[in-house]
This record gives structure tokens, sequence and C-alpha cells, in this order.
């Protein structure tokens, strides 16, 4: 049986407007436009942390250069940590999170629509407050691990280590707060037939992040609470003096900062393991494999964070459990990277830009997992951690890993979210250029490592050899970015004068196909059935070719969530704590006063608004159930 | 087959990288890379060097045939838009389990002698003939103590070739990290715990290392040298640094490091802290008498700048948990501020007048020393060697 929604109206075919505007969008509910708000504001942090890192590599081109002083220097390579793990790379993957997932399990909306506004908004409010710093001189600058006891008031006595102290727990809710969605909507909203072991990839990876980011977070919130405390109250969590211990901070970080690796990847995985079998025009090779290896590597990676700490000393025995723990996840993400080959082998490969990214994915993303395999070695790693080798090797893993996949993803579902094919000619030249300048950046990394260079150095002596292979590396730099370039020319021409997509231009293998490009507010005119795990591909093998273009229809009698501005109230409300907390050796606690006052107000009128209505009916005014 | 052939022929273009990856790899050579772990000249490095090895043998292998299965795919597998569908495969369980069992097999060949060499690596070196050096991390300096010398100097280790050092690590201040490549690798630094890490220096010769825990603004700045020694011309050095001290009476230092932040002290052999105050007296009494005018006033200037305040200028029986490094032997060194600069009259009054200019954020004020006065310290400086 072929799912039943697969473009067949039943509804009129009188068009319905949309509502535009910026009202509409500050309102918003819908988990497609929460998802172009986490594109728009993740897109610009992601280049602002990319002219963080070019700054970077404009300051290493030559040995003891002083373009940029030692203190903008340390606040450049902490915010460019910490802009690209949480404010580029997590939300660009919640693009996906938000866009797709619904649309992959056939769902209408998200399990709490209003939850999600306030999600991205926290996350727009807390990215900005943290890029504020710069507007003070006083940009995070004790790295993005942020180790005890140096930011401590005694050591870091500015407002730097408190921006990233509150911007970082602002960041962390709106991650909680998409995690608890997520999970939710994925347990709950399934179409019927949608059985679990049915689920697309993308979803079930988004699935195993969330639980990561459910299971990780609360360990950093606390551990940044009590970095509060011994900033704000002089607590001694981690000074040495009044008892505590630095290490401590380490390993709760890492305890998060792990599984972090894994709630940056894992996206990924799911977003090439979509690609890979659409442009192989062959399923997904091993799928319960794939299932179990993603569910194994969450497991284990809440048991090596000590693998980051191993040049503290820990002694022979928790060296050699969390060597031989850490060791272990390259057999689960092994497996993942053969069953893609299997995908490709014996395919027919259409190899469109999305499939360039994926494949540049796989390859980039085997040296990484090689490189991590000679640090999960302690004496290797005695030479190897804090050097450019490890700097190298979490680029392979990140960029070459997450970003790689990432821009899979942007182009193989930009034609559903918006309805035109992003230029393929452009497209393939960035590939290129990325490709190119990737490892021309990041692979000299690892020699100069390996040759005796220390990360987060502002700069490096002369006579140590070090002079042209960073050279190398800031040219690779250049190329990237110009890469980036080409890619927001092709956007910008994609907008202007791109091709119509119409609703399936890849022969998709998933729900989002069976929709019109880009979908209208419900998604689905009616819920599907599925029947399979490719449940497009079997309607279409039963049709004997194509689906006809699904209409757009009007909507009429589909209920959905009313737009809402108090998500976006209550975000103030939480990014107004932390200024008031920031605010409060000066003011004293008012600025925490008036801050409660609206995350309650936001809060109440949230709880008391109803929530649903009909399309087209008075949207917002009247309630529904 | 034209595939293959197509395939071939896009392969060889690769073969131009390929050379060019060899030469890269092949330029790991010491004298090009003074700060390399690649070539290492230690016993405890040589460990670490043999594991990396190790493991870059069988990532090579992994990668040869991984990545040259994708790219063979690629070129081989690649559809034309009138292509039927291929075959549709859902797995193969047999191929499923190889893949996972080969590399559990290729792991176990790396974790073996991991394993091994993580507890050769933890064993604290034991004999009469083990050199204990006590290695204290301040922002941003190192501070090395020889307690069965009974010295203390700065910045520059001196080690005897072929016998055992044994160092007891701590930090003053923050977590730093002590990294000396061709001899030992690294190991953390802390305020509150004592760490250890072992090395036998194998040649002569000057070896650079340096901090590798980001610790503050001038993390970028904290390196240190080693000078190894044959065994007498390190008993020589030793001799003529125990002369370098005060009268013992003087003596009142404890075996202790204390840290800035108050209390907290990492070993504690004598009953007393390390009190500064007396030792400041005995550090203006330099062992060199004064006859040049220009040294004269350079010590005048030591005690009236403050210079006295956080430097000590004896060797032996140091005072300990001063705020600057050792300046003992500080006119013999070869580089000033950690690595900074090397140490030339000019350079060495430049860093005397204008520390903030030199190494912003360093803990050692500018001080308002004009330029003669600069020269004075200087000469006054170069007295002790």
């Amino acid at each position: 049986m072929a799912t039943t929604a697969l473009g067949q109206a039943t509804h009129g075919v009188a068009e319905y407007e949309e509502k535009g505007g910026l009202w509409s969008w500050i309102t918003t509910v819908d988990h497609k436009r929460v998802a172009i708000l986490y594109g728009i504001s993740a897109l610009t942090f992601f280049l602002l942390g990319g002219v963080e890192a070019l700054l970077i590599r404009v300051q290493l081109a030559k040995p003891d250069n002083n373009l940029v002083s030692p203190e903008f220097y340390n606040q450049l390579f902490t915010m460019h940590g910490t802009t690209m793990i949480f404010l580029a790379v997590m939300p660009l993957s919640q693009v996906f999170f938000n866009y797709m997932i619904t649309l992959m399990i056939g769902a209408r909306d998200v399990a709490f629509p209003r939850l999600n506004a306030f999600g991205v908004w926290v996350f727009i409010l807390g990215g900005l407050f943290l890029n504020a710093s710069f507007l003070f001189g006083a940009a995070p600058n004790a790295g993005w691990f942020g180790y005890a006891n140096l930011t401590s008031r005694q050591f870091s006595p500015g407002l730097n280590v408190d921006f990233w102290v509150a911007g970082l727990q602002i960041l962390g809710v709106s991650s909680l707060a998409a995690a608890v969605n997520f999970f939710v909507t994925i347990i709950n909203l399934r179409a019927p037939g949608m059985r679990l072991m049915r689920m697309p990839m993308f979803v079930w990876m988004s699935f195993i992040t969330m639980v990561l980011l459910l299971l990780a977070f609360p360990v950093i919130t606390v551990a940044l609470i009590m970095l509060m405390f011994d900033r704000f109250v002089d607590t001694h969590f981690f000074v040495p003096a009044g008892g505590g211990d630095p290490i401590l901070w380490q390993h709760l970080f890492w305890i998060f900062g792990h599984p972090e690796v894994y709630i940056l990847i894992l996206p990924a995985f799911g977003i090439v393991s979509e690609v890979l079998p659409v442009f192989s025009r062959k399923p997904l090779f091993g799928y319960a494999a794939m299932v179990f290896s993603g569910v194994f590597i969450a497991f284990l990676g809440f048991g090596v964070w000590s693998h980051h700490m191993f040049s503290t000393g820990m002694g022979p025995i928790a060296d050699t459990f969390f060597s031989l723990a850490t060791m272990l996840i390259a057999i689960p993400t092994g497996v993942k990277i053969f069953n893609w080959i299997g995908t490709v082998w014996g395919g027919s490969l259409q190899l469109k830009t999305p499939m360039l990214f994926a494949l540049g994915f796989i390859a980039m993303f085997i040296m990484g997992g090689l490189s991590g395999v000679m640090h999960a070695s302690p004496p290797a790693d005695l030479q190897q951690t804090d050097t450019y080798f490890v700097v190298a090797h979490f680029h392979y893993v990140l960029f070459g890993g997450s970003i790689f996949g990432i821009s899979a993803g942007v182009y193989y579902w930009w034609p559903k979210m918006f309805g035109k094919l992003l230029d393929e000619r452009l497209g393939k030249v960035h590939f290129w250029l990325q490709l190119i300048g990737f490892n021309l950046t990041f692979f000299p990394m690892h020699l100069v490592g390996l040759h005796g260079m220390p990360r987060r150095v502002y700069t490096y002596p002369k006579g140590l050899g070090f002079e042209w292979l960073n050279q190398l590396e800031t040219l690779g730099a250049f190329v990237l970015a110009l890469g980036f370039a080409v890619f927001l020319y092709n956007v910008w021409k994609t907008w202007r004068s791109g091709a119509p997509a119409g609703a399936d231009p890849w022969n998709g293998a998933t729900l989002e196909w069976s929709i019109p490009s880009p979908p209208q507010e419900w998604n689905f005119a009616e819920i599907p059935t599925v029947h399979g795990r490719d449940p497009l591909w079997e309607a279409k093998r039963e049709r004997g070719g194509p689906l006809p273009e699904p209409p757009r229809v009007s909507g009429r009698g589909i209920h959905m969530p009313a737009p809402s501005y108090w998500p976006l109230v209550t975000a103030f409300g939480v990014n107004l704590l932390f200024v008031g907390l920031l605010l409060s050796p000066k003011v004293g606690p008012w600025g925490l006063v008036v801050a409660i006052a609206l995350l309650f107000f936001g809060l109440y009128n949230w709880w008391f608004e109803p929530s649903y209505t009909s399309i087209p009916g008075v949207r917002g005014k009247t309630g529904g159930h | 087959m034209p595939l293959a052939a197509r395939a071939v022929r896009r392969l060889s273009r690769l073969a131009p990288i390929l050379v060019l990856l060899l030469v890269l790899v092949a330029t790991a050579c010491s004298r090009d890379f003074p700060q390399t772990t690649l070539a290492p000249k230690g016993d405890l490095a040589r460990i670490e060097d043999d594991i990396f090895f190790t493991t870059v043998k069988w990532a090579t292998l992994v990668f040869v045939l991984v990545e040259g299965a994708l790219i063979y795919a690629i070129f081989r597998f690649r559809g034309k838009p009138g292509d039927p569908e291929p075959e549709q495969i859902h797995g193969n369980t047999v191929v499923e389990i190889t893949w996972t069992v080969i590399p559990a097999l290729i792991l176990a060949m790396i974790a073996v002698p991991t394993v091994k060499a993580i507890f050769k690596e933890n064993e604290t070196p034991k004999g009469g003939d083990v050199l204990t050096v006590e290695v204290i991390g301040h922002q941003w300096w190192w501070e090395f103590r020889y307690p069965g010398l009974n010295l203390t100097t700065a910045n520059e280790l001196h080690v005897p070739v072929g016998r055992t050092v044994s160092l007891k690590m701590g930090a003053y201040d923050v977590v730093h990290s002590f990294w000396l490549p061709q001899f030992a690798g690294k190991r953390d630094v802390f305020p509150n715990r004592e760490t250890r890490l072992w090395f036998t220096a194998e040649e002569p010769g000057e070896y650079t290392g340096q901090c590798a825990e980001f610790c503050g603004i001038q993390h970028g700045r904290m390196a240190f040298r080693v000078i190894a020694q044959p065994p007498a011309a390190f008993d020589a050095w030793a001799g003529h640094m125990q002369t370098l001290g005060a009268p013992p009476a003087a003596a009142t230092s404890a075996d202790s490091i204390r840290t800035a932040t108050a209390g907290g002290t990492v070993q504690q052999q004598g009953a007393k802290q390390g009190v500064a105050a007396p030792a400041v007296a005995d550090s203006a009494k330099p062992a060199a008498p004064a006859e040049d005018p220009l040294v004269a006033q350079g010590q005048k200037l030591f005690l009236m700048k403050g210079c006295v305040g956080c430097h000590s200028l004896v060797a032996y029986n140091a005072p300990k948990g001063l705020l600057g490094p050792n300046l003992a032997n500080v006119g013999a060194r070869t580089y000033i501020a950690a690595g900074t600069l090397p140490n030339t009259d000019e350079n060495l009054a430049h860093w005397i007048r204008v520390p903030q200019d030199v190494k912003h954020g360093v803990l050692m004020p500018n001080l308002g020393v004009t330029e003669d006065e600069a020269k004075a310290l200087v000469a006054f400086l170069r007295t002790h060697k």
C-alpha cells in the first residue's frame, strides 16, 4: 500500500495565503519558520566564528607577530570555539531537527510548538548576549573549556568569564528545551505505521542526540552554576585555597564535553545516511547496525571523558580504562563508515552537490577517526594533547565531519525548504574549494603539532620550524573563506533566479518529498500511513513511476497551534536574568528582580493562553481546544 | 574495463599530492624542528614515539584500504541518468560481522602495547642515582629546584646525561603543563596536587619545552630550556651554582611550594613556610664585590627599584615563594622572560625598562627605570652567572 497522503488533496484547492511580515515571524510557532530563524542566526554566528578564525590564522602566519594583542587573541580563540560549537554547529543541526523531523515522521508540528519558539529566541538572545561582550572589550578569554582555576575571580577578575558562564547557561536552556521537545515529538507524533525501526536514519540519529543533550547538558549546567557561585558569592568549588579542586572542573566539563562531541557529529551522521542512499539509488546498507552503532557510540560517549585528561596524571588504572573505552568507540564508528561505503557500493551514483559533500564527509571523517585512535593511546597522547595535532584531529571530525555533513544537508534539503534548487555548478565549485581549503588548512596542523607547536599560543618564536606550515594553513583558511563566499553567492543567486524544485527533485525516499516545496504550514494535508523504511520509494515503485506533483491545498479544518509572542517575552526574561547577574555587583539584586518578574509574567501568560486554533479561523484570539 | 582504467588514470593524478605528503613527513628531522616529538632523545619520549608509530602503522593501513575502497566505489559505481535502478541490497550479515571483528583485532594490536606502555610510563624511578628536581609552574615562567643539591633556578634546567631525572611538579597559581617533547612528553601541574614525570637524557645539548596548558594572557610565552650536560660538566655547574649562595646561617627557607592561592602547600618537608623577608636582605649581598661603579649603581638600583621584592640573587639555599624568577645565574642564561628574548644586553635592558611592552600582562610592572639605570642594572645582573 502506498502512503495515503502522497499529495492527494482531499480538501478544497483554493490557495491559502500564509501570513507574512515581521510580526508573523516574531509570533511564529511553526517549526519550519523556527528552523529558518535558527538557520539565519546560526549562519550569521558561523560567519562571525569564521572571521575570528581568519584573524587567528593571520596572526599565526608569521612568528613573533603582533597583529593582535595577546589579550585579544585569547578572546578570539575562546569565542571561535564557543561560537562554532554552541552558536553554529549545534543550531545548524537544529535547523534540520526543526524542519525535517516532523516532515520525516509524518507529523504536522512538533509536540510543544511554543517551547520550540521559546528555544530559538533564547538561543538568538543568548548568542547576541555572548557576542555583546566584544562591545565591552570583555569577550570570554579563558578558552571554550574554561579550565579552573584560571576562571576564578583571582585570576580572571574581569567580565570576560562572567559573560561566558552566563552565556553558556542561557544557551543550555535553549538546548534542553529543544531536546525535550524533539524527544517527545519523535516518541509520540510518528505517523501510523512509522515504527521505531522504520524511522529514517536522520530521525534516529536526532533521537540519540536528544538523549545525549538531555543527559549531558545538566552536567555542564551544574558545573557552570558552581563556577558562577565561585565567582559571585565566593564559594570554593574549584578554588584550591578554599579546599576546592580545579580538576573537579575538568571531570565535570568533559563528562559533558565528550558527549557534546557526539551531539555535534550524530546529526551529520544522520544527514549523510539520508543523502547517500538517495544519490546511490539504493537503500541504506545495514539499517539495524546503523541504529545500534549510533546507540552504542552514545552510550560509550559517557564513559570516555577522561581521555581529555591523560596528561593530568590519573595513574595507570584510570589511563587504561579510559584508553580502552575510547578505542572501543572506533568499532561502532567503523561500522558506520563501512555501512556508508556499503550503501554506495553497487549503486548508481549521481554526483550532485549534496552527494559530493556526503562523500567528502566520509573521506574526511575517516581521517579524523584515525587520528582519534592515535591519541586514545595515553603514551602517544602525552605528546599530542594540547598541541596542533589535536586541533587538526577535531577539525577533521567537526569540520570534515559535521560541517561537511551539514553542507550536504543544506544542498539536499534547500529545495524542500525554499522551493528552489541551489545552483549545481556553483555548488560544485563550493565543494571543491571547501575540500581543498579544508585540507590545506588542517592537514599541516597534524605536522606542526607533532613538531612541537602547542595550542592556544598567540604567537611562536622563530627557529622552531613552524613558519611555513603555518603559512600554508593560513592560505588554506582563505581558500575556505572563498568557498563560503561562493556558497553565499549561490544562495543570493538562487533567491533571485533559482530553478523551481518541485516536491521531489532528487527522487527521495522519505516522506518530506511527498509534500509541496516549500511545505504548507500544516505539512501534511492528510497524515500518511507508513508501510516500510523508504515509504516514498515504495509508493513510486507501486505506481511504476514518479508521483504526481502534490497540489497546495486550503488547509480548511486543520487545527494548528496559534501564534504567540509569550515565548519571546519569556526568553527575554531568561536572558535578563543573566544580565541582572552580571550587573549585580553594580546595582544589587534589582536587575534580577526585574528579570524574574518578566520571566514569570511571560510564563503566566503563556500558560493561560489558548494554544490551538484552526486555519484560517481567527487566529490566536479565540480558543481552540 | 574502461571504468577501472578511468579510475586508475584519475587516481594517478593524485600522485603528486601523495608525493608532497611524503615530502612533508620526510622533513621530520630534528634539525629543522628543534621542538619536535618525532626525534626522541630520552627514554620516556621513546616509549611515546614507539606507541605513536604503532598507531601510525595501523592507521595508514586502514586509511589506504578504506579511502581506497571509497574512491574506487565512487569511480566504479558512477551512474548515468538513464541507468536502471541498481540491485536493492539492504545488508549482508557476514560482511557486517567481518567488518566489526577486523577493526576490533586491529585495536587489540594497538591496545596491548598501549597498556604495557601506560604502566611503564607511570613507574616512579627508584635508586640512588636518580636526580630529583622540583618543577613549579608560575604565570608565566618555570621554577626549578634541586632539593638534593639545595639549588634553585628558573627557566633553564640543567640535567646530566645518562642519569634518570625524576620531576616532582606543582603550580604556584593556576594549572600549567610541563612539556618537554624530546625527552618526556607532557604532564599537567596543579596548585593543589603533585604530579610526576621522569626522563633520562641521552645526548648533551640544548632542548626546548614550553607550557602546554592554557594559563592566561602570556601562555604563549612560557617556554623553558633544558641543558643536558655530560655528568662531569653538570657536577661542575652544580658546584658553581652552590657558590652563588647566602651564608648558611641566613638560610631560613623550608622545602615547600607556597601557592598564590594562599595556604595550599604542595610538599612540606620542612616545618616552616618559606619566608621571603630575611632572604631579601641576603640577596642584596651578592657574592661578587662591586668594583665597577656601574655595577655598584646597578646593585643599588636593584634594591631601590624594588626588584629585590620578587627576585632572589642566590641559587644555594634560595628563598621560596617569591613572585619572580630566581636571578642568581641570570647572566649566564641563553634567554630571558621565559624564552621570549635572547639574553643580550639590549634585550635585557629593554625588558627591565618596559616589561609590559615585551610581554603584556606579566606580573612585573613597568617600574620607571631610565635607560641609564637599565644599563647599570644589566651590568649588575651580568655579574650573576
